[in-house]
């Protein structure tokens, strides 16, 4: 039987879901305008799915990071036959990254785990004023 | 024996951590499609406390859903306002029933010393 969960569970996981979030969206942006030379291989960005995490006893619920899904979104098809990966027909396949759409990811995150040190930080306080009573 | 001592302010302590930890599973599931947000009525949840109900019942009872300003496309009811404000009224809320039991701690120890 796994131990009840405190409130400090809630907060590192939820930080540490917050943390994958970032990571998929700073691989995204690294990996915008990476060409290929076939439509298969080129880079698909990739999103974390977050899923709600209740602990019957306590009443408390926490985020999982339920699965790193790559979007569906199809690579941009230019003709470059400069290009030394270009294929047959001289054409190259780029990264179908929005740039744009992962800058707001990575601040919603960053703000959403900001909050979440805050609330921690609030908590750890009371709780050890309450350890202090004597 | 300590409910005779701290009376209200023992239930009241016991549900504010409660709602402390709601609050902040909500604060945690801002990005968690589908998530309900919860809040904890401490008004009828003392009630009921005072009334008798074991504590976690009491609690169990009085956590509604909260019914969110404006609705948001992935189904989550976490509004980061809201929650903000709740925590930080349960937190001095929390710190003042703190308070409370601290005074009744130094009667009683100024009683026992004597001085």
């Amino acid at each position: 039987m796994p131990a009840p969960m405190t409130l400090f569970t809630v907060a590192q996981r939820a930080m540490s879901a917050q943390l994958v979030r970032m990571n998929s969206a700073a691989s995204n942006l690294a990996n915008a305008g990476s060409v290929t030379g076939s439509e298969g291989d080129a880079y698909r960005p990739m999103r974390a799915v977050f899923a709600q995490e209740l602990d019957q006893r306590t009443g408390l619920s926490t985020v999982r990071v339920a699965g790193v899904h790559r979007t569906d979104a199809a690579p941009v098809k230019r003709h470059d036959p400069g290009n030394p990966l270009a294929d047959a027909e001289g054409n190259v396949f780029e990264a179908p990254v929005d740039q744009n759409a992962e800058m707001v990811e990575m601040l919603e995150s960053a703000r959403q785990y900001q909050n979440m040190v805050e609330a921690l930080q609030t908590a750890k306080q009371l709780m050890l004023e309450t350890m202090r009573i004597k | 024996m300590s409910d005779s001592i701290f009376g209200i302010h023992g239930a009241a302590l016991e549900l504010r951590s409660q709602r402390m930890g709601l609050l902040a599973s909500n604060i945690a599931n801002a990005g968690t499609p589908g998530y309900k947000a919860r809040d904890l009525d401490f008004a009828s949840a003392l009630k009921a406390r005072m009334g008798g109900a074991e504590g976690d019942q009491a609690a169990e009872a009085a956590t509604l859903y909260r019914v969110p300003v404006m609705p948001s496309l992935d189904g989550n009811t976490v509004e980061m306002a809201t929650e903000q404000t709740a925590f930080a009224e349960n937190a001095v809320a929390y710190s003042a029933t703190l308070s409370f039991i601290r005074g009744k701690v130094e009667t009683l120890t100024r009683a026992m010393k004597g001085d």
